[in-house]
Parts: C-alpha cells; sequence; structure tokens
C-alpha cells in the first residue's frame, strides 16, 4: 500500500451514481429507464443491498403528496412555512407534483403501503396544516427490491469502492471521480460524462451523548464525504448553518418515532405526562420548544404511550421493532421498558446536515443539478428541504434523468493527472506511517468539539474557538495512521467530517440573526433579520482553497404566504388554559 | 506519538457451531454497512473486527443460520 505501487483500475460510463442508498439506486434506475442503452455505474462505499439510511426499511412515508389528501400547492406552502422562508419553491413543487407518480411505481416495485378498508392509501396528519403521512407497516423490503430493479435494468453496480474526490475538467465541468476500494486499498478511477452525487447526510458531524462514535442517528457511513467532495469540486453548499437536530430516543439515539405513534395517539411529554407540543412534525421551531422543555423545571422529555389500549402498543410496537431500526425492542428490554406502562425517555441528537428533515446541502434546482456543470446532486445531500425518503427517491429520479439527458449531448472530460497523482498521494499518506495519532482519536476529538462549541445554543465567541481548535487538527491530519485498509477508509473520513465542522462553524458565524427554531439559534443575535437574511447562504471554495460565503436571493415565490400563515409554525407550544376566577 | 492497541467488547456475537462461513458464506460480512465483521483465518467464523457498530441488524437478519446476534452496544445500554 504505497503511492508507487498503487493498482489503478480505470472504467468508463455515461452516467456515474455515487451512494447506493436510497436517491442513488433510483437516480440509476431511471437513468436507465430514460436511455437503456446508456452504460450507468453505481458506485457504492458499503454494499448497495443494505447500505444507507433505509438499510432495514422504514416505517412510512411522511410527505406524501396524495390527490384527495393534499395538493402540491398546500405542501409547497407548508414547507415554506416550516423553513422559516428560506425555499426555492421550484424544486419543492416539482418534488411534490411527482410524489405521487413515485408512489405508485415503488408501490409496482412490490413496496407495501397502508390501505384503508375501501383499499385506498390510508393517509394520516402528523404536519402542523396538512395530511401527507402514509404509513408502511411492512417497509422492511425497500432494499431488496431496489436491488432487484437494479440487477434487471443492468446497472453496473461497483460496491466496496469508496469516492474520495470529484474529478474536474478544466473548463469546470464534472469528468468522474476517483475512489478507493475499502478493503484493498486499489483505486478506481471513473470517467463520466455525467454524475449524480447521493452520499447521504454528514451524519458523523456532532458527537452523540453515549459518546459512542457510531451510535449517531444516521448510519454512520454517511459521514459527510459527499458533502466535502462537492465542496472541494467547487460546488455551492446552501444554508449549511441549518443544523439537523431531532427529537430521538435516549442513548439509543434511533427516533422513536411521531409519524408512527403521533397518528395513533402518543404524543411529546414532559415529566409530569402533561403534552407541551400543539404537534410534534419535526421543524426547527419544533426542536426548540423540545430543548426549553428538556432544560427546565419539567422536564425531561419523553414520549408518551402509556395511556393507548393493548391493541394500539401491539401495533407501534410490531411497526417500530420491525423496521428502520428494529433494535429499539431490544433496547427497551435491556433497560426494562415497555410502551404499557412506562413513557420513554427522549433527548435531542447531535447535529449534522441532512435535508431530510431540515433544510441545508449541496445547492441543487428542480432538476437536481448543482453548480458545477454535469454534476447532480440528490437525497439528504441536497438542498431540497425536509426530503425524507420519498424525496430522496423523487429527487433522485430527477437527478437520474436529467444526468443520463446532459450525458447524450457531450463527450468526457479531459482528466487531470497531476490532480489524480496527488489525490493518490493524499489517499495513501495515513499508510506510510508508524506513529501518529490513530483515525478514532481525531474523529472523537473532532465531534467532541463541534458539541461543545458549534451545538446549538450558538454563541460567536466558542464557534470562533471552534475554528481555532479545527485549524489545529488540520494540522493533525499529517500524522494520521492506517493500519490496515479499513483504517485508511476512516482516516479518509476524518479528513471529510474536519471539512463538515469547519463548514458548519463558518456558514453560523456568517449568518448573523436567528432562523430556523433550534436549527440556528444564535443567542447573541437572538431575532430572525428578514431585512438583512431572507436569503440563502451559499458556502463555495475560493480560488485560495478557503471557504466563502456569500448571500443568495430566493428565487420568486410560486405561492405567496401569508404573514399569519408564516407565524404558524412559531406557535407549536401548548398554550396553558385559561386560569378561572 | 508510539501508537497502543486496547480491549474492547462488541455488540456483534457469533455462535460457532450455526455459522458456515467455512463452507463459504460470507453473507453478514457482505451485508454490513460498516464492514466491521470479517471471517477468522484460523477457525473459520465470522467475528466483529473493528467496534464500529450502527446495531442496524442486517448481519443477524440476513444469516442463513440464525448464528449472528446484535447485542446493544455497551456504552449506550
Amino acid at each position: 500500500m504505497s503511492g508507487s505501487t498503487a493498482v489503478t483500475h480505470v472504467v468508463e460510463t455515461d452516467v456515474l451514481v455515487i451512494g447506493g442508498g436510497t436517491a442513488g439506486p433510483m437516480a440509476a434506475i431511471k437513468a436507465k429507464e430514460r436511455q437503456p442503452d446508456l452504460r450507468v455505474v453505481l458506485m457504492e462505499k458499503a454494499n448497495v443491498k443494505r447500505s444507507g439510511a433505509i438499510s432495514m426499511g422504514m416505517d412510512g412515508l411522511n410527505n406524501a403528496v396524495i390527490p384527495g389528501h393534499s395538493t402540491p400547492e398546500q405542501y409547497v406552502r407548508e414547507i415554506t412555512i416550516a423553513n422559516d422562508g428560506i425555499v426555492d419553491q421550484g424544486p419543492v413543487m416539482a418534488y411534490a407534483n411527482r410524489s405521487f407518480e413515485m408512489i405508485q411505481y415503488l408501490d409496482g416495485l412490490g413496496v407495501k403501503f397502508a390501505r384503508g378498508p375501501t383499499g385506498d392509501y390510508d393517509v394520516r396528519k402528523v404536519h402542523h396544516m396538512g395530511t401527507y403521512v402514509l404509513p408502511m407497516p411492512e417497509g422492511h423490503n425497500v432494499k431488496k427490491l431496489l436491488y432487484r430493479t437494479l440487477r434487471r435494468l443492468r446497472v453496473n453496480i461497483i460496491n466496496r469502492y469508496m469516492a474520495t474526490r470529484l474529478l474536474t475538467a478544466q473548463e469546470g465541468r464534472i469528468a468522474g471521480v476517483i475512489g478507493i476500494n475499502t478493503r484493498t486499498s486499489e483505486f478506481v478511477v471513473i470517467r463520466a460524462k455525467a454524475v449524480v452525487l447521493a452520499c447521504g447526510a454528514a451524519g458523523r458531524l456532532g458527537l452523540p451523548a453515549s459518546g459512542y462514535l457510531f451510535g449517531t442517528y444516521e448510519n454512520p457511513t454517511n459521514c459527510g464525504d459527499g458533502h466535502a467532495m462537492a465542496f472541494h469540486a467547487g460546488a455551492a453548499l446552501a444554508n449549511l448553518e441549518c443544523f439537523q437536530i431531532n427529537p430521538l430516543i435516549k442513548d439509543y439515539n434511533g427516533p422513536a418515532c411521531a409519524y408512527v405513534t403521533g397518528p395513533l395517539g402518543g404524543y411529546t411529554a414532559n415529566a409530569r405526562g402533561s403534552r407541551f407540543l400543539e404537534c410534534d412534525y419535526w421543524s426547527g421551531q419544533m426542536m426548540l420548544e423540545f430543548h426549553r422543555e428538556l432544560e427546565s423545571g419539567a422536564g425531561p422529555v419523553f414520549l408518551k404511550l402509556d395511556h393507548l389500549a393493548e391493541e394500539t402498543i401491539s401495533t407501534v410496537e410490531t411497526i417500530l421493532h420491525t423496521n428502520e431500526r428494529p433494535s429499539r425492542g431490544r433496547f427497551h428490554t435491556g433497560r426494562g421498558t415497555n410502551y404499557r406502562t412506562h413513557m420513554v425517555e427522549m433527548h435531542v441528537s447531535e447535529i449534522g446536515f441532512c435535508s431530510g428533515h431540515s433544510a441545508s446541502g449541496v445547492f441543487v434546482d428542480e432538476h437536481a443539478r448543482t453548480t458545477v456543470p454535469g454534476l447532480h446532486a440528490a437525497g439528504d445531500l441536497a438542498n431540497v428541504p425536509h426530503n425524507y425518503m420519498l424525496g430522496a427517491f423523487v429527487n433522485g429520479a430527477f437527478g437520474g434523468e436529467s444526468a443520463a439527458d446532459f450525458s447524450a449531448d457531450v463527450g468526457f472530460g479531459v482528466l487531470d493527472r497531476d490532480f489524480i497523482r496527488h489525490e493518490q498521494e493524499r489517499v495513501l499518506a495515513a499508510t506510510t506511517r508508524t506513529d501518529g495519532v490513530s483515525p478514532r482519536e481525531v474523529e472523537y476529538k473532532i465531534r467532541r468539539l463541534v458539541n461543545d462549541y458549534l451545538q446549538p445554543p450558538k454563541v460567536t465567541r466558542k464557534m470562533e474557538l471552534a475554528l481555532d481548535r479545527l485549524s489545529e487538527i488540520r494540522d493533525d491530519l499529517e500524522h494520521l495512521v492506517a493500519g490496515d485498509s479499513h483504517e485508511l477508509m476512516r482516516a479518509l473520513e476524518v479528513h471529510s467530517i474536519l471539512d463538515c465542522a469547519e463548514m458548519a462553524a463558518r456558514a453560523s458565524l456568517f449568518r448573523t440573526e436567528s432562523r430556523w427554531g433550534l436549527y440556528h439559534h444564535r443567542v447573541d443575535h437572538p431575532e430572525t433579520d428578514n431585512d438583512a437574511w431572507f436569503c440563502h447562504s451559499l458556502m463555495e471554495k475560493a480560488s485560495d482553497g478557503s471557504m466563502v460565503s456569500r448571500k443568495q436571493p430566493i428565487a420568486p415565490y410560486l405561492f405567496a404566504v401569508a404573514d399569519a400563515e408564516r407565524q404558524s409554525f412559531r406557535n407549536v407550544r401548548v398554550r396553558p388554559a385559561a386560569q378561572g376566577d | 506519538m508510539p501508537l497502543v492497541q486496547q480491549t474492547t467488547s462488541v455488540p456483534v456475537s457469533v455462535d460457532k457451531d450455526k455459522c458456515i462461513a467455512a463452507k463459504g458464506c460470507t453473507v453478514c460480512v457482505d451485508v454490513c454497512p460498516l464492514d466491521v465483521l470479517a471471517i477468522n483465518g484460523v477457525d473459520g467464523v465470522a467475528y466483529m473486527r473493528y467496534d464500529e457498530c450502527w446495531y442496524c441488524m442486517p448481519c443477524e437478519t440476513d444469516c442463513p443460520t440464525g448464528a449472528v446476534t446484535v447485542s446493544i452496544p455497551y456504552l449506550l445500554r
């Protein structure tokens, strides 16, 4: 494993999809369906059979726009309000318009959705305003169905290769990717006419309260390498200060989950068992009230199910203990927690970048196109807000189709041989040392500092201190030691985690106001300042390699939002009952 | 700085009598998102090589002989 003997495989393809979780497979499928004779490669750090956020399936669609239950316009308004107005409505509308078609497509693949007695989809209400939740009590087999479809369409799947840098041609357009096998440290250079980046959330940014590095909310393979690669390739990233913070089962650090239990009568409660939220839909405003309750004398916070009927609780258990995070049941058994008799203690997650639940990520338009020609992004990595699984599928489809169209019109970009050689040296550096620091230590330190200095409530001076500490750790990257190919993967992930931590700090310092509830709650800039900050913040790589932020206007709204509506997510706390005389 | 190895408990355990890795099965190793499982070259049994577990359970669910058990990592229990 030294630079001089590096083995490099070269692959050529029309469309390359990086990331085989949720958006990635759908991008590959839709590129093939668009143009069956295209060569499509799906590159995955793990194994497409069980990779990504839906490794063990999903228990429901949280944002289904289904005729008769909600309209695209209603959905666009709700998402605009839930994001304090910082939304380009075009991509949200494009998603909403295709949402139902995608549900029918998934249904056709064999995904089972809940149906009522008449055979219609059994849609439930969890959001503040509209009705968008479609349960999937038997949703554990989604990956299997996707995998079968990829095979049928002859998508070329390359498992256990980790992308390390995107390759761009001289004119700035995408040219492919370089990556490394996570078991053999062999390189692959994939030349592609168009690329879809779908590497998931940056989920190893904050440290979970348990202190266990891999006990994250997100699948920890999703460490932010997609965000880092997009940045280094020159793509703009939007609103990274809008952190993901979710309400989770304490210590287990998985969802409880409000979308499953809410429609059945469960709710978030304080230590007295009293409801304090009007709406359990995950938004920054909801998380701010959750955090306030957690820190108050009425805290901590619990999920309350113990008032429900046995039949209902059995249903909840069956769904929660067989889908998405099935080891929940094992965790509760270990602590003697029974939904029938105990409330479940809840906590806030570590911070991350994830448009699945918040609004940050690689900046894209309604065709999933980034600011780099030929490079697309979809899923938790791209910035279409409150995406969830269905959004990853729909935006993945947009990306795959746009990439197929783009590749039809262009040849291959010219590869930069010097860049590839330098990248191979960067990648293998940790294997050339025998003394130094381990990836685990460096990762722990970065993520512990993220918790100390970047976790909201945000304080300016703390975030400046974070930049000082992170800059010192950047020097430590030169001392990382990897004893084998697996440790080398972790060492390379540490580079990405550090990039994401620095982006999180810089983006948070740039926006000198508070917005999105807890997600960007700045104690020393407590007000929302619509005069100065009703805009996106975009982060890009400057010519000297540094991170620079700029303001980007919000695209003109398709649907105006009235002031009274705009405030509705600000009032998610239950108001105290009027006192009698 | 010099480096040392440290002992740690791991959440995935494998029943030696049920594991058929010696016959060529690599299902648990293949499906693990974190790539933390391996086959022991000496006794031909799968084991957890790295303490980097998301307790997500594909290894246990997909094992054809029911040899794999995922526990909650000690720090979270």
